[in-house]
């Protein structure tokens, strides 16, 4: 299964991850042509228990974090056009810089561990919400607005009782995308010293051993579905007008 | 002095790894071969975009036309924005530690690993794109005796230009930053730096750090002016 060349080539990348290989995933490599061991997985899959954790903590911190920030900015800016342009430039440079890069610039300040990758985290996700609220806002119909005025409404009141409510819809789909891509990308946090599901891939000799990366992958795929739904769930839940609607 | 950070050794690092990057360092792993310094660092860059560029050729070959023919019959909207959405739960480093092991190391499967994750945003941005341009506009088109594929070039595409772009943009950044990890299937890129501590160093490590991270954001602002200057002038809006 494990060609040479394979265990050459990420020999060169950590000649350290083969040596921590347990004794109980031996009997699974020794089968050639292996794509998935089930006894193995049977047996082990209670050691995924505190990863899933984990990466799920990671997660919903950073999501929190970066949704907090996010929609503070996007509040700032719905009043202050001027803004605008410097956020979403600041926020698209956070975004685009890749995750592993994000992490290994992060090293030397925070230093290894948790709280490295939850700030990388959440500094991916500021974009995602800040764009997809303002395009919330933006899409409030101002007749709407003109209304709520009319009614003796206070801008303060506008704003909480009306726009965003009504921008909500674009909220909650940024926050979905925001919540997929960070599930994905909280796997590379095993790189930051960061634990999640990363470690059963990369960490402890798991590099060449399908059994594991793919028990992981399905983990991580799940928790990201199981999490849309559920933010999915939660807006149909709180906008029944909408589903009224469509 | 109390700041709560204390500056010096961060400075130090990054003073340390951009040190690195232009001039080779003795290294106590490769037997007195220096490593590190500008050349090798260009010749990273060089690969890093070389795998990039294979798996966004083929991103697009794959992506494009299908997006654009299901976006021209408005059809297949399942498959177009599921598989946008489906793309980005897909764990990077997950996918290619699977192909590096279940099918091989080499340039050919990394190009295909790196195409799974490009493929998904041209293939939704395209669909989206062309879907959206209003209908009126291709009746009118064809009213006046286009046939569909000259509607597809002379009215959609071009009215498509921006949403198909920014998919072509997602789809280069995710791959150029996937790269990094192309080592883990046994091709070389800056993640040689990162991912090999003991024969760089910690310079080396946050060398490489900082040159993937400068390599994805100039793409990123040149990909943003080339779509600038693609938009036609009545469809530039400010952005919000």
């Amino acid at each position: 299964m494990a060609s040479p060349a394979l265990l050459a080539a990420v020999g060169e990348v950590g000649g350290d991850f083969f040596k921590e290989r347990t004794s109980e995933t031996l009997p699974c490599q020794a089968k050639s042509g292996e794509l998935f061991c089930w006894d193995w997985a049977g047996e082990n899959i209670d050691r995924y228990v505190t990863p899933t954790l984990q990466h799920l903590e990671l997660v919903l911190i950073s999501l929190a974090i970066g949704f907090a920030i996010a929609f503070s900015l996007s509040l700032l800016a719905h009043r202050r056009a001027w803004l605008r342009p410097p956020l979403l430039i600041g926020t698209g440079i956070l975004y685009t810089i890749p995750s592993v890069a994000f992490f290994f610039l992060l090293l030397p300040i925070t230093g290894r561990g948790r709280e490295t990758a939850i700030i990388a985290l959440s500094a991916y996700t500021l974009q995602i919400i800040y764009r997809n609220t303002m395009v919330g806002l933006a899409n409030v119909p101002a007749s709407v607005k003109d209304a709520a005025r009319g009614m003796g409404q206070t801008d303060r009141q506008i704003l909480w009782r009306v726009e965003l409510p009504l921008a909500t819809p674009e909220i909650i789909a940024g926050l979905r995308i925001a919540t997929v891509s960070t599930v994905a990308i909280a796997t590379l946090a095993v790189f930051a010293g960061g634990g999640g599901l990363g470690t059963q891939i990369y960490g402890g000799g798991n590099l060449d051993f399908l059994t594991s990366i793919i028990i992981a992958a399905v983990i991580v795929i799940a928790m990201a579905l199981i999490l849309d739904g559920l933010l999915l769930a939660f807006q149909r839940l709180t906008m029944p007008w909408r589903r009224a609607a469509s | 002095m109390s700041l709560p950070l204390d500056l010096h050794p961060v400075l130090a690092s990054f003073g340390g790894a951009i040190d690195f990057i232009f001039n080779p360092q003795t290294s106590n792993v490769t037997g007195g071969k220096d490593v590190g310094g500008f050349d090798q660092a260009v010749e990273l860059i060089l690969a890093q975009l070389q795998i990039s560029l294979y798996a966004m050729a083929l991103s697009l070959l794959v992506a494009l036309p299908i997006g654009l023919y299901l976006g021209h019959r408005g059809k297949g909207e399942l498959i177009a924005i599921g598989f946008g959405n489906a793309g980005r739960a897909i764990p990077e480093l997950a996918l290619i530690a699977f192909m590096a092991a279940a099918i091989g190391v080499g340039v050919l499967n990394l190009t295909i690993a790196l195409a799974v994750l490009g493929i998904p945003p041209i293939l939704t941005n395209a669909f989206v794109g062309v879907k959206q341009v209003d209908r009126s506009t291709v009746d009118a088109a064809r009213g006046i005796g286009m046939t569909e594929f000259e509607i597809l070039r002379k009215v959609e595409i071009p009215l498509a230009i921006p949403t198909i772009f920014t998919g072509i943009r997602g789809s280069t950044i995710a791959i150029v930053a996937t790269a990094t990890i192309a080592p883990l299937a046994g091709v070389e890129s800056l993640g040689d730096f990162i991912l090999n501590e003991n024969v760089y160093g910690e310079d080396g490590v946050l060398a490489g750090a900082i040159l993937v991270a400068l390599l994805a954001l100039t793409l990123e602002f040149t990909l943003a002016g080339i779509q600038r200057l693609l938009t036609s002038e009545g469809l530039r809006l400010k952005t919000t």
